[in-house]
């Protein structure tokens, strides 16, 4: 627990520097994005590495908050952080809708609930056009502002959006500490063995999947404040695979891996397409359409080479290579 | 306390066309060491499984301290004070010894769900009396050496005695063994019943499914000899011992 503290304040340094050494507005943006990827992959790690559930409609949850933010204060001129609390309350509600029949049965049908309904918000975006505004989407949805104080620039919304990822990170960390924890990870180790110690376990997974279905719909309000215009395309199922995607990149057991999968696949796409200078300087065309081998191949090596993901995967490796020669050999078992 | 902790009434339970349980009507007195035995598939476990609350038995019911509990939920029954282990060992693999037995305190301390995130005080002294209790049991059975282990990569004998020292720190009337001493060497099986004896000294009652039949005649007040879901001979090891239905349904005839 010490441990993670030390790693938030660290993180708390990284972040705060990152403005100074990138002025570009352009790359900021690609931060708070990655922030916003964060914050929802999270949520999702709880549910996943804790509670030992599949989510595969994240991103409509994403969507929920999005719509709600962009619906209620454009059409309805809602003050906008009323309206970032009625798409946490439309979030959880259609969570309990889903989760309480899914999380009652054992294995993975939330899995498959939840893809189902990631598809039908992603069609009811597209088709309910008097709503949703369909394809061509909302535009002008209001900036947020903070004590009066109007998040205008970058610079500023990037603070904001990870001071509310480290918020949402230091909150997970308790919980995972704490009695509440303990109860989900046991059931994640022994669903009988939980039931038999008195654990609830049905309730608990329904809590937990509330509890990231919030950061998920935190995650798309912010997202529709930042970006002031929404459509249906990124609240997609394969949204959904991609935070999939990188709390596994990551490694599902560890909240870190979610916040290491999510910065690095969220910076992946620029990574990339300044590969497709060095191609180009090669006489061959690198499109867009590759990224998504490319991301396949990452999940495939991951799952091959590192299963339990990249932050154990790390520290197992300096473990026995690095360390070997740091650490006395008596000590390192 | 009453003086029974555990009634089966006209308890029967069939899968398919056969009674696994078929009319059992056995009255467990507090305080005592019980030993269930009987040859495989005699339906020992599913008695356990029917107590604890895994399976719904087809007829008949059950009383914990002369409440009916027949068709209360796994984790309420738990709560009430029914603790148990498994056949399969069912620890928490990923998670510390102490982590394990923590876990245990459960029913034995409140949370919320909400206010964990932001660790109020009286959380971290609940969390701090939590981890003391979750010690004392672990140096109950012997294990607190081990406290900062991951579960998994204990030996099989060691699993076993935590998942004793789990149930244990339930502070539970009731503590069902599901065959304890299956995977032990000859010294850790001496351990375990030394350890089981000392458990009904803590005032819990033992209900014990083994076959380790030394076991079960040094350590046992009563033994139930039950075959296809029916008693067949009931009585202390030295009767039951003596009991030809006994010697017939364990040697064949």
């Amino acid at each position: 627990m010490k441990k993670d503290y030390i790693g938030i304040l660290v993180l708390i340094c990284c972040v705060s520097l990152v403005p100074f050494f990138i002025q570009n507005n352009y790359y900021i943006g690609v931060f708070v994005f990655t922030g916003i990827n964060c914050l929802a992959c999270i949520g999702l790690s709880l549910l996943m590495g804790y509670a030992g559930q599949i989510s595969l409609g994240h991103a409509a949850f994403i969507g929920i908050g999005a719509y709600s933010s962009a619906i209620l204060t454009v059409t309805y001129h809602w003050f906008p952080w009323f309206a970032i609390l009625a798409g946490v309350v439309f979030s959880v509600i259609t969570a309990l809708c889903i989760g309480i029949p899914a999380l009652r049965l054992k294995g993975h049908y939330l899995a498959m609930a939840t893809m189902g309904f990631g598809s039908i918000m992603h069609i009811v975006a597209v088709a309910a056009i008097d709503i949703t505004a369909g394809p061509s989407g909302i535009s002008g949805i209001p900036k947020l502002s903070l004590f009066g104080f109007e998040l205008n620039t970058d610079v500023q919304f990037f603070y904001f959006i990870w001071f509310v990822v480290i918020l949402g990170l230091y909150l997970a960390i308790n919980i995972i500490h704490s009695r509440e924890g303990r109860a989900l990870r046991s059931l994640h180790g022994s669903e009988d063995a939980a039931r038999a110690m008195g654990i609830h376990t049905s309730m608990y997974k329904i809590k937990i999947f509330l509890f990231s279905a919030v950061y998920a719909s935190l995650a798309g309000s912010f997202y529709a404040h930042y970006v002031n215009y929404i459509d249906p395309d990124p609240f997609g199922v394969m949204h959904s695979v991609l935070l999939l995607t990188m709390v596994a990149v990551g490694g599902i057991h560890q909240l870190w891996g979610a916040v290491i999968g999510a910065i690095l696949l969220s910076l992946l796409p620029e990574f990339l397409s300044s590969l497709t200078e060095f191609f180009d300087s090669f006489n061959i065309t690198y499109q867009t359409d590759y990224d998504t081998i490319i991301y396949g191949s990452i999940l495939l090596l991951i799952m091959l080479f590192m299963p339990e993901g990249l932050v154990k995967g790390i520290s197992t490796f300096y473990k026995y290579t690095i360390g070997r020669y740091l650490i006395p050999k008596h000590e390192t078992k | 306390m009453t003086d029974t902790a555990i009634e089966l009434i006209g308890l029967k339970k069939r899968f398919g066309g056969i009674f696994a349980v078929n009319d059992l009507n056995i009255k467990i007195r507090s305080g005592t060491i019980t030993s269930i035995i009987g040859p495989n598939g005699a339906g020992k476990t599913t008695v356990f499984n029917l107590i604890s609350g895994f399976i719904k038995p087809t007829t008949g019911s059950i009383l914990f301290s002369e409440q009916n509990i027949t068709q209360k939920e796994v984790h309420d029954i738990a709560r009430m004070g029914v603790a148990r282990t498994f056949q399969q060992v069912q620890i928490f693999p990923e998670m510390s010894v102490l982590e394990n037995v923590m876990v245990g305190r459960h029913v034995r301390s409140k949370s919320g769900f909400l206010l964990s995130c932001i660790v109020p005080p009286q959380f971290r002294k609940q969390e701090a009396f939590i981890k003391t209790s979750a010690e004392k049991w672990l140096s109950f059975v012997g294990l607190n050496s081990m406290a900062d282990h991951p579960a998994g990569t204990l030996p099989l004998g060691n699993q076993r005695i935590l998942e004793i020292s789990r149930a244990l720190a339930m502070e539970p009337q009731v503590i069902l063994l599901d065959e304890p001493a299956s995977g032990l060497n000859a010294r850790e099986t001496l351990a375990l019943g030394e350890l089981i004896e000392r458990i009904k000294m803590s005032n819990i009652t033992v209900m014990l499914v083994e076959h380790d039949m030394e076991l079960v005649m040094e350590i046992s007040d009563r033994v139930i000899v039950i075959n296809f879901g029916q008693v067949i001979a009931d009585g202390s090891p030295a009767e039951v011992q003596m009991n030809p239905e006994v010697i017939k349904a364990y040697l064949g005839e």
